[in-house]
């Protein structure tokens, strides 16, 4: 190590803690990152193509795709229409109980994903404090989709909201006040001012929200009652395979869930490099 | 809307709800947000706190000193907390390579950090029992030795490593991202070793994201399930996790059972995070002092 090395990079020192220091996050990586994802493909390939595409097109399997996709269907767009709400309300106006507002939004975050699901249980199970409602009026929330699209709605409640908040925040609402004055309404003024200057960060915002939608499972098996071909979520159906040790049916649809894990990875790298600035106010976590 | 415009207009020492603005639509967007947020958050919540009492306060300490729903409560407090401290030195190995070398694959191992966000817990949970039970690729590394990972506490740490991976890292990275470089230079030319250059200039000014993200990962490792479940083997007393517990209540149909170890986990985690919010407060006085 030469002094003028010494002097240019005080802390990094020399190569060799560059290698010492690159091997190690190289060994992380491995064991805890790519081993289990390296695993799904694997275990779920394992026993050839064949199998792999039959546990996919089984009627089961079919039905708990088509049932996570209908439910990431519904709860995108809600959590969105409340993020865009909330976001409206916080950022372009000052208002008494403000930051308890944005307290609460962050609030399912740290809640466990049984508790999200435990507490619709409280609402509306057999002993739960609508029960009685629900008796009479013959609507089924629990173990039916609604309970699984309540429940996924909790645990993805502040994606949304929490990638544009920060953002509407640090851009002020000059603009906007613009357009008012100059004779546009709040529609107008939202999809031809507001919009286009978070459409980046409302799209991250609903990637994230979608990934999450898409692989919920702890709250989702509370309330969803396990039933094969109905109730069960593709994360569900992973389980029901899986205890049945039928392994090799249940990698291979853990594996389009892992998949898309991967697209989503791609596509939130993607959009942080491509739109840094517009994203920029965010934190991530 | 118009009423209230008008109401606002008036100056002097009323309480004013909101300031005035020229910008329409906060009442539209408020109720929305506010009714929303109580459907789904609030009056939910509202019936974990209060279904509990339904078998009174005896009842709840029934539940709660329980054996099996102590050593629950113990094994997922601890084993976050062992995976959180495992998660911190892991996140400041990565963090420091990732924001101060450069190497062929650095932006794919970047992008890869939020691999345990992205993927659903379900499908992390059962490659993780694979990998690490008794015939599993590091599994059976360990069995010949008589050490068991899987189905023990020790798979339990495992999901929870997992799951809090990226937390530290990106509450880190962007910190030591801007540290000015000059300081560190500063301490260097004055004299002081790599170790105590990092342990006076570099330590302190990351350790209030180091506790930010190590509380983040801590959290979620607490209430973590999906991943558990599959690893865990959930021997009752030995490797049985509390959200589990709260699952079984469940099947047994005893509501205010569920209700009373969801409340406590959801009592003892808010009183770690105030916790964890006053050590950021002093952290971040301290510095700037």
């Amino acid at each position: 190590m030469s002094p003028q090395q010494h002097i240019d990079n005080p802390i990094r020192g020399g190569r060799k803690s560059a290698a010492v220091f690159i091997t190690l996050t190289l060994a992380i990586f491995v064991v805890v990152l790519f081993l289990p994802l390296v695993t799904v493909f694997f275990e779920g390939l394992r026993k050839g193509w064949d199998l792999y595409i039959a546990s996919l097109t089984e009627p089961d399997a079919i039905a708990a795709i088509q049932l996570t996709l209908l439910i990431t269907a519904i709860v995108v767009p809600l959590n969105t229409l409340f993020g865009v709400a909330s976001a409206w309300a916080i950022t372009k106006f000052d208002f008494k109980g403000k930051s308890l507002l944005l307290a609460l939004i962050d609030l399912p975050f740290s809640i466990s994903p049984v508790i999200a699901g435990l507490v619709y249980v409280l609402l509306f199970g057999t002993a739960g404090w609508f029960a009685s409602v629900l008796d009479q009026t013959g609507v089924q929330i629990l173990f039916a989709w609604p309970g699984i699209v309540l429940a996924t709605v909790f645990v993805t409640f502040p994606f949304v909201a929490r990638e544009i908040i920060p953002l509407m925040q640090a851009q002020g609402s000059d603009e906007e006040a613009a357009a008012t004055t100059l004779g546009a309404n709040g529609w107008k003024t939202f999809w031809a001012v507001t919009l286009p200057n978070i459409k980046w960060a409302l799209m991250y915002g609903v990637l994230l929200c979608s990934a999450r939608a898409t692989g919920e499972f702890g709250a989702v098996s509370v309330v969803s009652g396990h039933i094969r071909g109905q109730t069960n979520t593709m994360p569900l159906h992973i389980e029901v395979l899986y205890n049945e040790y039928n392994f090799t049916a249940s990698f291979a649809v853990a594996s389009l869930l892992a998949l898309f894990a991967l697209v989503t990875l791609v596509a939130k790298t993607l959009l942080e490099t491509q739109f840094h600035d517009e994203l920029a106010a965010q934190r991530h976590r | 809307m118009k009423a209230v415009a008008t109401a606002h207009g008036r100056t002097g020492p009323r309480f004013r709800f909101r300031e005035p603005s020229a910008l329409p639509g906060f009442w539209p967007a408020l109720g929305f947000s506010v009714f929303y947020l109580s459907a789904i958050v609030l009056i939910p919540l509202a019936a974990l706190v209060l279904r509990p009492w339904e078998i009174g306060l005896s009842g709840v300490w029934a539940v709660l000193s329980d054996e099996r729903v102590v050593s629950a409560l113990r094994l997922s407090f601890f084993a976050a907390f062992a995976a959180a401290v495992t998660n911190v030195v892991f996140g400041l190995i990565v963090t420091w390579t990732l924001v101060r070398y450069e190497f062929p694959g650095k932006r794919i191992l970047d992008a890869i950090v939020d691999l345990p966000f992205a993927m659903p817990t379900a499908v992390a949970g059962i490659a993780l029992a694979t990998i690490y039970a008794p015939f599993g690729w590091i599994g059976a590394l360990f069995e010949p030795f008589g050490i068991k990972l899987a189905y023990t506490p020790i798979g339990v740490y495992i999901a929870l490593v997992f799951v809090g991976f990226p937390f530290i890292i990106r509450a880190v990275q962007p910190v030591l991202q801007d540290l000015e470089r000059e300081v560190e230079e500063a301490a260097a030319t004055l004299g002081a070793g790599r170790l105590r250059t990092f342990r006076k200039v570099i330590f302190p000014a990351i350790a209030p994201s180091l506790l930010t993200g190590f509380t983040l990962a801590f959290a979620r490792a607490v209430g973590e399930y999906g991943s558990v479940i599959f690893i865990a083997g959930n021997l009752p007393y030995v490797s049985e996790i509390a959200p589990l517990l709260i699952v079984q209540k469940l099947e047994e149909y005893s509501y205010a059972g569920a209700a009373a170890i969801g409340l406590a986990m959801l009592v003892i985690s808010f009183v770690i995070l105030l916790v964890s919010n006053i050590l950021q407060v002093a952290l971040t006085r301290n510095q700037k002092a």
